[in-house]
């Protein structure tokens, strides 16, 4: 380019005058490789039958396609006619189309890895227990932690009804029982903490955690019996027999109990219970299968 | 990699194989015409009209000038590949559900469903050269099965026929006396219905799918039991890679486990495994409805997927996708 040197400051590329000397010289060809979406730019220069400078761009897509090492006879099939449905063919019917999604041959991952964390423990006790507090169950107020019976407080008062551990539980529940994920509807059957087995299962595992309690006073029914045992875990079923002529217990009942270590702490803390001024005697009510 | 989606067909795929020069893709499916399709960029070519009833299967010819149908509607036709001119139209007393080529394009096997009084029944018929020569008759009909022949394919140098069906049993048949020359093992057999078979690119071995969830390798020649493949899900076809160790195996999806799993579309998967040491590879998802059919491209590089939703999904592979290690 041909600068004025007496006035540098203005220049108008209009009307600069190409150095003749250099007038043979082209810029160099210009390649940008294919980017991110496969767009590769070429721009080069050239004189066209006129002899004037002209600049041609070049904007292609590479795409990868399957090399294809076609034979001639496959070649020639390339140039085959349309036939049957596809004669009328219009360019905008999209019958092909390629994926927008890229798609990958996954990898299995390893078993385990991908498993929900959330095991419920059905065990009350055990969540409890995860506070670090030491178990001291008072049999009189049913108190945990507090205090032992000989030390208890309500020493004379009736065993109060508190379901303390049942709430500690529940909440602890609800809190992980999500599972699935916010929005998706995840089965009964398949949340976190259900309970897979049959009915069936369930009823004959209860009648084997079946708890034997003799030495009843007369007035003692099901709903005492229940609030006694309610303490060291979940009750099914209470029964007391009762005598149809006098309708007084006759002194002997059984409590079903869900888990099997709740109804061995309640054989082990309430045999030789003193409730309604006789002793009680609990014990397992078929001999023990262990 | 960017699958290419090809919707040709309004009902679900049954069935997909490909020339032998690999540049060109049968699709089968119950809407009643197949369609040939480029296997490089799946663009359509052309669709075969003439059926009327659901395509169960396919096969062309070494040169890809001749193309067989077999159908619902009691047919098979043979058509000219490139015209998609009837040449020749087959009739049976029941639907045909496998027909194959022998080597050299003379003759071919034809499966025949159950059919009211008639038993399932595996026919052999001469092809001519020349259409206008083409007769009706059989040179050969093995009858024996129980239940739906589901494939039949021609073994090496035609001498033998290997059948697979719903009796779950595979047989080995002499092509020229009929005779039965084998026959699976029960007790390491399939357990439920075969539903689909492939062979080996040299023909030493073959691939069985069954609803048993699982897939068998065979050898040819003593029928003995090589590899077993196992998947969560019925298997409804079957594929070998001609140039890998690789199988894959696409399915359906159990009807118990429809409301339990998940519901994210495109997820049914065809799976790959390694062939030698039966271990899974991966999946390649994508389809709407459970796979119905699958066929590897002859070169290896590309492989292509049929499925229930009606789409034919072709795969070209990545370059890693040849340096997998297991």
């Amino acid at each position: 380019m041909a600068i004025d040197k007496n006035e540098p400051s203005k220049l108008r590329w209009g009307e600069l005058e190409e150095d003749d000397d250099l007038d043979f010289l082209l810029p160099p060809k210009e390649v940008t490789g294919p980017d991110e979406n496969g767009i590769k730019k070429v721009i080069e220069y050239k004189f066209n039958e006129e002899g004037n400078k002209v600049k041609i761009t070049t904007t292609t897509r590479v795409r990868k396609l399957a090399k294809a090492r076609l034979s001639k006879r496959a070649l020639e099939r390339r140039n085959w006619e349309k036939f049957g449905d596809a004669v009328r063919e219009d360019v905008g019917s999209r019958l092909t189309m390629v994926s927008t999604e890229e798609i990958l041959l996954e990898r299995p991952r390893a078993p385990g890895t991908k498993q929900e964390e959330m095991k419920v423990a059905g065990d009350s006790l055990a969540q409890l227990s995860k506070g670090g507090a030491v178990l001291m169950v008072c049999r009189t107020c049913g108190k945990k932690g507090d205090h032992w019976t000989s030390k208890c407080p309500y020493k004379d008062l009736a065993a109060p009804v508190e379901t303390f551990v049942e709430k500690p539980a529940t909440s602890e529940a609800s809190a992980a029982a999500p599972g699935a994920g916010k929005g998706a509807y995840v089965p009964p059957s398949m949340r976190a903490g259900a309970e897979r087995t049959t009915g069936s299962d369930m009823r004959r595992r209860n009648d084997e955690n079946s708890v034997r309690v003799t030495n009843l006073s007369e007035d003692t029914r099901e709903p005492d019996l229940h609030e006694l045992f309610r303490p060291f875990g979940a009750v099914t079923r209470v029964y007391v027999a009762m005598d149809q002529k006098t309708g007084t217990s006759r002194g002997f009942g059984f409590v079903n109990f869900v888990n099997r270590e709740d109804a061995q702490r309640a054989i082990n803390k309430l045999n030789g219970y003193g409730y309604d001024n006789l002793i009680l005697r609990v014990e397992w009510a078929t001999p023990r299968t262990n | 990699m960017r699958p290419i989606l090809m919707k040709g067909h309004e009902r679900p795929l049954t069935f997909l194989k490909y020339n032998r020069d690999g540049d060109l893709l049968f699709s089968c499916a119950k809407d009643h015409t197949p369609t040939v399709w480029f296997a490089d960029n799946g663009e359509r070519l052309g669709t075969y009209r003439g059926h009327n009833g659901a395509v169960w299967t396919c096969d062309v010819s070494r040169d890809s000038t001749r193309l067989l149908t077999g159908s619902a509607d009691q047919t098979v036709k043979l058509w000219n590949v490139q015209t998609g001119t009837q040449l020749y139209t087959f009739n049976f007393g029941s639907p045909a559900r496998s027909v194959e080529f022998a080597i050299g394009d003379k003759l071919a096997v034809i499966t025949t469903d159950p059919f009211m009084e008639l038993t399932s029944a595996i026919h052999l018929k001469r092809i001519a050269k020349d259409p206008t020569e083409q007769t009706e008759e059989s040179v050969l009909v093995i009858k024996g099965p129980q239940g739906r022949i589901n494939r039949a394919v021609w073994g090496p140098l035609n001498r033998t026929i290997i059948s697979a069906g719903e009796d779950t049993v595979i047989r080995i048949w002499d092509s020229e006396t009929g005779k039965l020359l084998r026959e699976s093992d029960k007790e390491s057999g399939h357990k439920k219905t075969i539903t689909s078979l492939t062979k080996a690119a040299d023909g030493s071995h073959f691939l069985t799918g069954s609803l048993d969830k699982s897939a068998k390798l065979w050898d040819t020649r003593t029928l003995t039991l090589i590899k077993t493949y196992g998947t969560e899900r019925p298997v409804n076809a079957v594929a070998m890679s001609p140039l890998l160790d690789h199988v894959v195996l696409g399915g359906g999806q159990d009807a118990s486990a429809v409301t339990t799993t998940d519901h994210r579309a495109g997820k049914f998967e065809a799976k790959f495994y390694d062939k030698i040491l039966q271990e899974e590879i991966g999946g390649v998802k994508g389809h709407f409805g459970p796979i119905n059919a699958l066929a590897f491209n002859p070169d290896g590089k590309s492989f292509s997927s049929g499925g229930e939703d009606g789409y034919v999904r072709l795969h070209h592979f990545d370059p890693d996708y040849f340096n997998i290690k297991m």
